[in-house]
């Protein structure tokens, strides 16, 4: 949690990215971690791929079943990232459904987390109010970032609700789809993302879903203290695999 | 309707430890405002005028309920079948529908979208929505819809657009997918049809109280024909489970009544080939609610497998996870095989080509030992035109 609090004390157009455990080959977790950092993100989002991904558009579908089909699970997830810290050092976020890490143990899971240095856990479909009951104490405990959804349905009252409860950052979802969808940021957007910053949040903003050139990426930079870029990452990662050329070009064109 | 019950649905949506809505925030808003207006608009006057009138005038209600005597012979006992294959479009998913669609009426939506496994619920949610002159998406796994031809086909020439699910086993969970990924691209306009007693709250309770109706009628009809004014047993089949939530609804507080709910195990419990979600006894999170569900160790949803495409589901309602939680159900499990016997029986011996789905509550009869002065429920929930394929394929007719 101190990696995440620094990086946002410290920095402006933060650009993190999501790719999927085990994809495109099941050994490509850690070189993909690797290359993000030596190609400048600032943030890493590592999907744990799920069977009934409801939340992603075609792109994060087909690249969580070929790593189910590439025999990626949690267990393997926490074995490859065992020893991460040794040389990764921005932060490291999870971000997955709730049923393969309730099914792990949701306590254990927290555990492991801390154990090899995860910095925050996103789970879209863990209720806000289950959160609170059951399982903010064990994040508080384990310094684990627990980092919450806000879409443009979301009321003003509940995204302070939810601003109260959150460690890290917010997820500020771009538009009312899934991930991978339209590619530039509309008047009604905008209206949202000041809409938002009006409401004198304390946790920092990153907008994520439709963020996937420099276009789209600048723009969200001017209304948050940076973006995620999940699906164009993930379409770069099946064309070109965990090529570290490739990697740290997208990310270049990205930022600059 | 309202009646509350510790075997119902509390505040939040829990049936004891199950239920709930595990939804990702994008879908909170839809969940929250059909949470606050649906059982509302559900005990209005309005609606009750025009949903009795529309069950009774255009699904066909009352149902009957049948004295299968040559069966009860058989069986030495007392055995009644509640007839929803009689009403229109041949199965019990049109209470549901017709529902749900004044609901959606009420509430200012034009767009209705619903899943689809082998095309039932989606028949029936296009009938509904030509019926009241509302646009209809419905989302049917790329493999259902080369298996269920005539139903595509139905849905189609009911106005309604098919769209294949891709993803995944392309099946009905895939499609349940499609259709929230839709609902989340779409949250105004929209309203999601859920087909069964499944997805996060209010649904499961919704539909039960939709599908009610048929344990109305029941109590009615029983008392009717026999000196009590209660069944000894309902028996119902059940895959997400929405023709047994609506038998057993009003007799939930009457422990009198013996409630047994019959799951698919295709090829057998222990085959890996089955659908037999309580008995194989998981817990996890499934399309929104917390229930029994079928999952790898890693807690990836697996494909179910039944002969009866309307079983074929790797969840089940948490509504039912509770009753077997609690002891207030019995539930059993019928092969493909005991299911197919059971509906050449009750063909050869009443009469009656049932659907494959209440064949496996047929099935039970095999299972269990009554009484002779007892009476015995058995939901019909849907009738066999649709299954003829594999019965001709089966039987060699």
């Amino acid at each position: 949690m101190n990696r995440l609090k620094k990086l946002f004390e410290s920095q402006e157009n933060i650009c993190s990215v999501y790719y999927t455990a085990g994809y495109p080959t099941v050994n490509d977790t850690m070189p993909v971690l690797e290359a993000l950092q030596e190609g400048g993100a600032d943030l890493v989002e590592i999907g744990m791929p799920f069977s009934d991904p409801l939340a992603d558009g075609p792109t994060i579908q087909a690249s969580s079943e070929q790593a189910l089909d590439n025999g990626m699970s949690i267990q393997l997830l926490f074995e490859q990232l065992e020893t991460m810290r040794e040389s990764i050092t921005i932060p490291v976020v999870l971000m997955g459904y709730f049923n393969p890490v309730f099914k792990f143990g949701v306590e254990k899971f927290i555990g492991k987390c801390q154990e090899i240095g995860v910095d925050g856990v996103i789970i879209p479909d863990l209720p806000f109010d289950e959160y609170r009951e059951l399982y903010e104490n064990l994040f508080n405990e384990a310094g684990i970032a627990n980092i919450f959804l806000i879409t443009p349905q979301t009321s003003d009252e509940r995204i302070r609700l939810i601003d109260a409860h959150s460690t890290g950052f917010i997820y500020v979802v771009s538009s009312a789809s899934v991930t991978g969808a339209k590619q530039n940021v509309q008047q009604n957007q905008i209206d949202y993302f000041n809409r938002v910053n009006s409401l004198g949040l304390q946790r920092p903003r990153l907008i994520g879903f439709g963020i996937g050139n420099r276009d789209t990426f600048a723009t969200a930079c001017q209304h948050a203290a940076g973006a995620i870029i999940g699906s164009a990452f993930v379409k770069l990662l099946g064309e070109h695999g965990a090529d570290k050329q490739q990697i740290k070009a997208f990310i270049n064109t990205i930022k600059n | 309707m309202s009646k509350q019950s510790k075997y119902q649905a509390d505040e939040k949506g829990m049936y004891g430890r199950f239920g709930g809505a595990y939804i990702p925030e994008m879908l909170y808003p839809n969940i929250e405002n059909l949470k606050k207006v649906y059982k509302e608009i559900i005990d209005s006057p309005a609606f009750q005028q025009e949903y009795k009138a529309l069950l009774k005038d255009y699904v066909g209600r009352p149902s009957p309920l049948y004295l299968a005597k040559r069966l009860s012979d058989k069986y030495q006992t007392n055995v009644y079948l509640k007839r929803e294959d009689l009403n229109h479009t041949g199965a019990h998913k049109i209470n549901n529908t017709v529902g749900q669609i004044l609901i959606a009426k009420h509430m200012g939506k034009q767009r209705i979208i619903a899943e689809t496994g082998a095309g039932q619920h989606g028949v029936a949610t296009a009938t509904a929505c030509a019926l009241m002159g509302l646009q209809c998406v419905v989302y049917m796994g790329e493999v259902d819809i080369k298996r269920q031809a005539p139903n595509v086909a139905r849905m189609k020439m009911l106005g309604a657009e098919v769209k294949a699910a891709t993803s995944g086993s392309k099946t009905l969970k895939d499609a349940t997918n499609e259709a929230l990924r839709d609902w989340i691209c779409n949250p105004e306009d929209t309203f999601y049809l859920i087909g069964s007693v499944v997805g996060p709250h209010p649904y499961p309770d919704m539909v039960a109280r939709l599908q009610a109706v048929i344990s109305e009628e029941i109590k009615l009809q029983i008392s009717e024909k026999t000196s009590k004014d209660y069944p000894d047993y309902v028996i119902a089949c059940v895959g997400g489970g929405s023709n047994a939530a609506g038998s057993f609804y009003h007799f939930l507080d009457d422990e009198k009544v013996k409630l047994v709910a019959v799951e698919a195990s295709g090829m057998g419990v222990d085959s890996g080939e089955t659908a037999a979600t309580i008995a194989l006894g998981d817990m996890g999170i499934i399309h929104g609610s917390k229930t029994f569900l079928m999952q790898s160790e890693d807690g990836q949803i697996t494909e179910p497998y039944s002969i009866s495409a309307g079983l074929d589901y790797p969840g089940i309602g948490p509504q039912h996870a509770h009753l077997f939680d609690t002891g207030r159900a019995q539930f059993l499990s019928a092969t493909d095989k005991e299911a197919l016997d059971a509906a050449l029986q009750l063909t050869q011996l009443e009469g009656i080509i049932p659907a494959l789905e209440s064949a496996h509550a047929l099935a039970a009869l095999n299972k269990m030992q009554f009484q002779k002065d007892e009476a015995v429920v058995i939901t019909l929930s849907g009738r066999g035109d649709k299954d003829m394929a594999t019965y001709m394929e089966r039987f060699g007719f």
